[in-house]
């Protein structure tokens, strides 16, 4: 049951495997076991980051193609949720026909992007997706009568979803174990179970006999063309794919935050934070996308506190306060991440199943 | 015996179709500014959009010739070239603002002195720290492209992060020169000074590279290595030492390219070096990966381009250059001047 719901890609290490039921369960149960509003957000920002990371992983570590236009695909499924939120009206009908359009764009704009540069050489990729994506990111903070520019869109989600709506008033009181029963519980859940379904569905994907051919273009592309495989064909199809799911992850994000802004979904620092939460996690393996997520999103929530704290210990000391000041976050990212691609290109995962 | 078949070869003529192709590149540039002349009505107007195009490209070239000389010749592709603009912006400008007296005074002698100044020790500074990043980020990851985008990407980062850190995290103005400000006008179109300096630098550093890479010993290494770096290595060329050379003459080029770039927009970020990566890449992509000439018509074609639209149509110049980049790609997937590896 268990082997077939996680596709047959078991933890196989001990500690991972109790990591991940750890996460699974404090995420399932998020809302009861940490009540608060800044527990739960970050509850909901962990559950669509792992999807997203994960979607990358199969870009990058499956696939061996780096792509720096995947928080444009995650842009556009938030604003596709977005736009039909706010055209449509209030309805569930309108978050699916928004997470269909973005996912269904996003994966005709990969294929485009794919289809010109993979079919040269795989470097092209990134350099014509960093292109890509920094113009549209100026586009949508451009065209502000439909996106709302650099101020973003606010829109009104289906009522059963709004902190106003509350059930379960006759048979539990209006309350579990001390908690709400109201709409914010069930977006939350909302989201918790779409990442988790995608998720699933991701590892179903690398496990599948197109996620073997994937793995055997990383390892060696010209030999798999060799045996007879369409490098183009099965790169340009992960890419695809990945390029759905993030739009997916990003229609999730649009839902839990009721806001969509190019700050929150376009910006190139997300991008650089998904590069670091699945090169930390571990490339090449999804249950990376679950540790690197969940440990990013808790340190970078929590960490910057202590790295202000630490700053004004150093007060006085020339420029060691800039250095640690909490604005200066990325900066220690940056050689966190340098440093785990020459001593951990496994990541953590790697390390746990005492790979290589 | 028979007798040996008739030898009467015959040279047939080559068709202009076929005597054009490998012109094709240098005609595009010639062609896109009659195109431009063709679009927009005034002549003076187009003259000011013509050169400032140019000037724009030349700066695109100075930055990104190091870029594709680095990949062709080691296949390094480094995406953290952008932090040399950055740092080749910071460093000039400080040294034009410590400068302050000699900028403002209304001397062409000393304006050049000051600029001078500034521009070396900008290289300097670039072509030191392109040495450090090329042993500290590049070296441990040659011959893995995957691990060297990740790998620059992080060093660009961080170089971004800690020019906040020593400059604060402002954008700095800088005036220009007193000398290199203000317009002449020619033919009734008003050409700003800078513009016209930044052309002719532009020219000056092409052919400087052409005549090094054509008409020296260690052009002909370098040019060689592009093509077969094993066979040049066995001839007994120390081609990493070769490499390490061009990284940083790269690195202090790109300097010299964001001197250029701050002055001319007259303000300067630390984002500026990411921002400019986006149409160096685009660059590089089009003229061929790894060719210089290629570069210098690629760099031409998207600074003027870039002019055209914005003039005619401003919300479109945004998609030009990557419509441009995907016309091209479609014509030639490999850039307009591939390079012939001997592979």
């Amino acid at each position: 049951m268990l082997r077939s719901i996680l596709s047959g890609d078991l933890p196989r290490s001990t500690v991972l495997a109790l990591l991940l039921a750890v996460i699974l369960v404090g995420l399932a149960l998020a809302p009861f076991l940490f009540p608060g509003v800044r527990t739960v957000d970050t509850a909901a920002r962990i559950c669509v980051f792992i999807l997203l990371v994960a979607s990358y992983d199969l870009l990058l570590g499956y696939g061996g193609v780096v792509s720096f236009a995947h928080t444009m695909f995650f842009g556009i499924g938030a604003y596709g949720v977005a736009l039909a939120l706010s055209h449509m009206g209030r309805g569930f009908g309108a978050i699916f026909v928004g997470a269909g359009a973005g996912a269904l764009v996003a994966a005709v704009l990969a294929l485009l992007i794919g289809l010109f540069s993979l079919r040269v050489r795989a470097i092209f990729f990134a350099m014509i997706t960093l292109a890509v994506a920094s113009a549209v990111a100026v586009l949508v903070s451009q065209l502000s009568g439909l996106t709302g520019g650099e101020d973003g869109l606010t829109f009104k989600l289906p009522r059963e979803l709004g902190p106003a709506f509350k059930f379960g008033k006759e048979a539990f009181d209006g309350k579990l174990f001390g908690v709400t029963l109201n709409g914010k519980l069930l977006a939350y859940y909302f989201v918790f179970a779409g990442a988790l379904v995608l998720f699933l569905l991701l590892l179903r994907v690398v496990n599948s006999p197109f996620g073997r051919v994937l793995l055997a273009i990383r390892e060696n592309d010209f030999r798999a063309e060799a045996i007879g495989y369409r490098v183009v064909y099965y790169r340009v199809a992960a890419t695809c794919l990945s390029a759905a799911v993030a739009a997916l992850a990003g229609s999730l994000y649009a839902v839990w935050l009721r806001y969509v802004g190019p700050e929150t979904t376009l910006s190139m620092e997300l991008m650089i934070d998904i590069l670091l939460m699945v090169v930390i996690g571990g490339m090449g393996t999804m249950y990376g996308a679950v540790i690197g997520a969940t440990l990013f999103v808790l340190a970078q929530n929590y960490l910057q506190t202590l790295m202000g704290a630490a700053s004004g210990l150093f007060e006085g000391v020339p420029i060691l306060p800039d250095l640690l000041s909490p604005d200066r976050w990325l900066l220690w990212l940056g050689v966190l991440f340098i440093l785990s691609v020459y001593f951990f290109p496994t990541g953590i995962v790697g390390r746990l199943r005492g790979g290589k | 015996m028979t007798a040996a078949p008739k030898h009467a070869p015959k040279m047939a003529e080559l068709s202009l179709a076929d005597r054009l192709g490998p012109w094709m590149p240098v005609l595009l540039v010639p062609l896109l500014v009659v195109l431009g002349a063709l679009a927009i009505p005034e002549t003076s107007s187009w003259l000011t959009l013509t050169v400032s195009g140019l000037a724009m490209g030349m700066m695109i070239f100075i930055m990104a010739s190091g870029l594709t000389l680095v990949f062709g010749l080691m296949d390094v592709i480094n995406f953290g070239h952008g932090a040399f603009v950055s740092i080749g912006a910071f460093v000039g400008v400080s040294i034009l603002l410590l400068l302050g007296q000699m900028t403002a005074a209304p001397s062409l002698g000393l304006n050049l002195i000051a600029v001078l100044l500034a521009v070396l020790g900008a290289m300097a500074a670039t072509g030191a720290v392109g040495w450090a990043f090329e042993k500290v980020i590049v070296m441990p990851v040659y011959g893995h492209h995957l691990k060297q985008i990740l790998v620059t990407m992080g060093g660009l980062i961080v170089v971004e992060q800690l020019i906040i850190v020593l400059w604060g995290p402002e954008e700095i103005y800088i005036a220009r020169p007193e000398a290199l400000k203000g317009a002449i006008t020619f033919a009734g179109a008003a050409l700003e000074k800078y513009r016209l300096v930044a052309v002719a630098v532009g020219l000056v550093v092409f052919i400087a590279m052409r005549f090094v890479l054509r008409r020296t010993k260690i052009g002909l290494i370098v040019r060689a290595g592009v093509q077969n770096g094993e066979m040049v290595q066995a001839l007994g060329y120390r081609l990493r030492r070769v490499f390490v050379g061009v990284f940083i003459a790269g690195s202090a080029l790109a300097g010299l390219g964001g001197v250029m770039w701050g002055l001319y927009q007259e303000v300067i970020t630390a984002q500026m070096g990411n921002q400019a990566m986006i149409l160096i890449f685009i660059v590089v992509i089009i003229g061929g990966l790894g060719s210089v000439e290629g570069c210098f018509i690629g760099a031409l074609l998207v600074g003027l381009l870039q002019n055209y639209v914005a003039f005619l149509e401003p919300k479109a110049a945004l998609i030009s250059n990557i419509a441009l980049m995907v016309a091209i790609l479609m014509w030639r997937p490999m850039g307009m001047i591939p390079v012939v590896k001997a592979k």
